[in-house]
């Protein structure tokens, strides 16, 4: 599996010469696996629009899939190229909730928020909330599991090939009396148990968090914590505060290192793509 | 996979409320019950750690009006089962030997979806 990180910023994008080697733009990943006609994506922030752009022209179908749809994880859909490409067949999932998702992503697709509705767009798409088990999207099985954000969230685990990928990238497990501790009462645990590569919520310091406990993210060092409680072979720092410059990213990084007891650590940087 | 996240989220929310709650999962079986539920259980949580839908419907004897309640009739397990929230007024046989009236409110836990993840009892203890 090869996965492509085009947006590794949380909350809002923050382009400028501060935050260029990591990246300015919003969440979005892409995997590919052997076969180049299908591409997975996980998330349309920012970043999803440069990945549009630079599809191989080998690419037939896409599944996208939304691990929640608060703005930064969606912002980029109207401008993701490929969703105005009628020979395409893209599939976007996202987690259930009381109200259909299409309702859901109608109301940012749609006037005032944004020019074109979704019923404007010329692929071949389709609109499907997450099942409860695992579900196969070409070459990969996917599950999708609630976890710990506000509003309904999921993280997926990706696998392909006997390799996996876990992408949790808005998630708050320390939420609670005791973390980390039995990896059954953990959010998100399951998912990225044994992972190859743990795509996980960075967010904040440790000063950070304690002023922000509630919101739904991680400190580096609960992203340590958890990819040392379920045995994730490499941690992949992802959804980077908006404050926090290259250097800032370099120093936790560094920390990160330090602090992971057994398993690898980098932070996710736009155009640094990640073998497995 | 471990624990639905909203059985997670219930059980930390529990831990820190002072009224007596218990957490069944979606099979029936019990995955958690407060301190303050101890005290009227008489029975503590980290000695037992989990316990059998059919163990723990009749570990305490429920009785009402001196007559043994069923299973079906315990307000957890109708809220379980139908999918209603349910309220009742019984005794049990709490396990330090003390028998005690109760009250108790039950809700079925549906997440998203409408998936049935679990339910919960919130229950006090009341004169009688």
């Amino acid at each position: 599996m090869k996965v492509d990180f085009w947006g590794t910023r949380g909350s809002i994008a923050t382009p400028g010469t501060d935050t260029e080697r990591y990246g300015g733009d919003t969440s979005c990943v892409s995997i590919v696996d052997g076969d180049v006609s299908h591409l997975l994506v996980l998330d349309a922030g920012s970043g999803i629009r440069r990945l549009g752009l630079s599809i191989d022209p080998q690419v037939t179908h896409i599944d996208l899939l939304l691990s929640h749809l608060h703005l930064d994880h969606i912002v980029g859909l109207g401008f993701f190229a490929p969703l105005f490409r009628p020979e395409l067949t893209i599939t976007i999932w996202g987690p259930r909730s009381t109200t259909p998702l299409l309702d859901r992503l109608g109301r940012y697709l749609s006037p005032p928020l944004f020019p074109v509705r979704l019923r404007d767009l010329q692929s071949s798409y389709q609109l499907r909330e997450v099942p409860s088990g695992p579900f196969a999207a070409g070459p990969f099985t996917i599950t999708a599991e609630a976890v710990i954000h506000p509003d309904p969230a999921v993280g997926y685990r990706v696998a392909a090939d006997g390799r996996s990928v876990a992408y949790l990238p808005d998630h708050e497990p320390a939420l609670g009396p005791a973390f980390p501790s039995d990896p059954a009462w953990t959010s998100g645990a399951g998912l990225a148990a044994g992972a190859d590569l743990l795509i996980h919520d960075a967010q904040y310091t440790t000063a950070e968090y304690a002023e922000r406990v509630g919101w739904g993210h991680s400190s580096v060092d609960d992203a340590v914590a958890f990819a040392d409680l379920v045995g994730a072979r490499q941690l992949a720092l992802f959804h980077h505060d908006p404050s926090r410059s290259d250097d800032a990213v370099d120093a936790l990084l560094d920390h990160a290192r330090r602090a992971r007891r057994a398993g690898e650590v980098v932070a996710a940087r736009q155009g640094l793509p990640i073998t497995i | 996979m471990g624990a639905p996240v909203e059985l997670i989220l219930i059980r930390h929310l529990a831990s820190r409320l002072a009224v007596p709650v218990f957490v069944v999962d979606r099979a029936g079986d019990l995955v958690f019950f407060n301190e303050p539920a101890e005290a009227v259980l008489g029975r503590r949580f980290e000695e037992i750690r989990s316990m059998p839908f059919d163990d723990w419907t009749t570990a305490f004897l429920p009785t009402d009006g001196g007559n043994a309640l069923s299973v079906d009739e315990l307000p957890l397990v109708v809220a379980l089962r139908q999918g209603v929230p349910a309220h009742r007024t019984f005794a049990i046989k709490a396990g330090d030997g003390a028998r005690r009236m109760i009250e108790a409110t039950a809700f079925p836990l549906l997440a998203t979806g409408n998936d049935l993840v679990g339910a919960v009892a919130m229950f006090w203890e009341v004169p009688g």
